[in-house]
């Protein structure tokens, strides 16, 4: 067994977005996270690293699964952790961001993972604040945790990112979690293909070293990984395209399309599944869908992420334990 | 010839070369021999990174002795160290590997250098996340003193006095790509 030991290191103690991270940081927290998944294995499924801290989930648009991953991350880290919404907050009530985020501050918390509904809300409070802040996804921008656990799952199951061809199909236009992945898979060396009606995914977007098709049937032979996003009907997509039976024609991945893959491809998908709508019911519980390890895996990513940030802050703030 | 020894810093010199680690750690693993009469039960755990290596060593040793094979382990402290943010940097965080159940066992930690106790401490707390062995051991390379906490190693290879800004310097060629040896810079 090699025990080479890596010579990188984290030191932000924040984390807003993949495009600021090296490939070697990058690399650093899946690392990490490897180590924090192998804690849920043990009897005892907990460590006492964030002991004594506060994080205070601070959830402006509402999210179900990313809060409980981040509260469950942060309990198995022993912090405390406080859920606050913004139904029934000072939020509703006409407060700013940046009062409510001054008053969590006086509250001596030490960790604020935030989701937001617009671009740059998070790197607008790691500016101003002491405490961590780790994004839980802000408006269109960027949703760090989400590209991290794909990752993480990718090379968990293929061994590497390198050189893999990664598709990511559907709802990209306004997708921070298919901007996230875009950052990360190429600063690592995939092949990103975004594949979508050009209603949802421009040509635009290949100014980002990735390639666009507007054919499904195009990547499935050559594809390591299709990742199929979540049509966001909540946010009246009606317009980009006539009908959800005509996206599932085109777009949907069928069994007649799954068959077509690679033996030892992978199909992602960041959940929640419509089912039957970008993917087919039977095929989102195949042997080759690891929609539940992206599941366990984000557990575990969160866990380095909580863990490295709170832990490069007290370095940097000369904390002594 | 043996290759040409480079210090890992101007000032440090030589206190053990490879073949001078071999023997110490080919004592070490008769010692344990000596002591664990039921060698079914141990388990030689590695605290990462070097203590790893050790552990893996004295197993070869022991297995070569013995003519049996011996279990190994790896534990992670990272997660329970008390003194996490008073260091330099964030070191990589190694998945631990235990064998299941522990009931039983006599888990035997290794690790490269003996300071102030802290690392011991955050291993057996981790352990006991795992389970309850029925009996803990310490092996150490190098014991250099200056102890924090109420801890001592049941195996020591090397006693060295130091003074506390003294640093010693543990290498393995498997770890560090230079070739086996232990250094001190005084301070």
């Amino acid at each position: 067994m090699p025990t080479t030991i890596p010579a990188n290191t984290w030191r932000h103690k924040d984390l807003v977005a993949i495009e600021h991270l090296t490939a070697e940081e990058i690399t650093f927290l899946l690392d990490t996270a490897a180590a924090f998944k192998q804690v849920g294995d043990r009897e005892i499924k907990k460590v006492p690293s964030l002991r004594g801290r506060t994080l205070i989930n601070l959830f402006v648009e509402p999210s179900t699964r990313t809060r409980i991953s981040f509260e469950l991350a942060a309990i198995r880290l022993s912090a405390d952790v406080v859920n606050m919404s913004a139904d029934g907050s000072s939020i509703t009530k006409g407060e700013s961001l940046k009062d409510t985020a001054r008053n969590l501050k006086a509250l001596r918390t030490d960790i604020i993972v935030l989701r937001h509904s617009s671009a740059g809300a998070a790197q607008f409070l790691a500016e101003r604040l002491e405490c961590s802040i780790i994004n839980a996804g802000d408006g269109s921008h960027e949703h760090p945790t989400q590209a991290l656990l794909d990752a993480f799952t990718i090379r968990e199951k293929l061994g590497r990112i390198e050189g893999l061809n990664v598709a990511i199909v559907g709802d990209i236009l306004f997708s921070r979690v298919a901007r996230s992945n875009i950052h990360l898979l190429t600063k690592l060396g995939a092949n990103v293909t975004l594949v979508g009606p050009s209603t949802l995914v421009p040509r635009e977007f290949e100014e980002m070293g990735v390639k666009v098709s507007h054919r499904l049937d195009d990547v499935l032979e050559t594809a390591d990984v299709v990742n199929l996003l979540r049509i966001q009907m909540e946010r009246q997509r009606k317009q980009y395209f006539p009908s959800l039976g005509e996206y599932t024609t085109l777009f949907g991945l069928t069994k007649e399309r799954a068959a077509r893959l690679k033996p030892e491809a992978i199909i992602m998908h960041p959940g929640p599944i419509n089912r039957g709508v970008e993917i087919d019911s039977n095929i989102a519980d195949c042997g080759r869908s690891v929609i539940l390890d992206q599941v366990t895996n984000g557990l575990a990513v969160r866990m380095a992420a909580l863990y490295l940030c709170d832990v490069a802050r007290g370095m940097a703030q000369g904390e002594t334990n | 010839m043996p290759p040409e020894l480079t210090p890992p810093v101007p000032s440090a010199t030589l206190l053990l070369d490879g073949a001078a680690i071999d023997r110490i750690l080919r004592r070490i693993a008769h010692e344990i021999i000596e002591r664990n009469p039921d060698l079914d039960k141990i388990v030689l755990v590695g605290i990462p990174s070097r203590g790893v290596e050790a552990a893996n060593r004295l197993a070869a040793h022991i297995e070569n002795v013995e003519k049996r094979p011996v279990e190994t382990g790896v534990i992670d402290v990272s997660m329970h160290r008390d003194d996490l943010r008073r260091r330099h940097r964030i070191g990589p965080v190694m998945p631990s590997r235990l064998p299941t159940p522990l009931d039983d066992r006599t888990l035997i930690l290794v690790d490269d250098v003996f300071y102030s106790g802290r690392t011991c401490r955050a291993a057996m707390d981790a352990i006991s996340s795992f389970g309850r062995p029925a009996q803990i051991q310490y092996a150490v390379l190098i014991d250099r003193g200056h102890r924090e906490l109420p801890i001592r190693a049941d195996y020591v290879g090397k006693n060295i006095p130091t003074a506390p800004d003294d640093r010693v310097f543990v290498r393995f060629q498997n770890v560090d790509n230079v070739p086996d040896a232990v250094w001190i810079a005084k301070a």
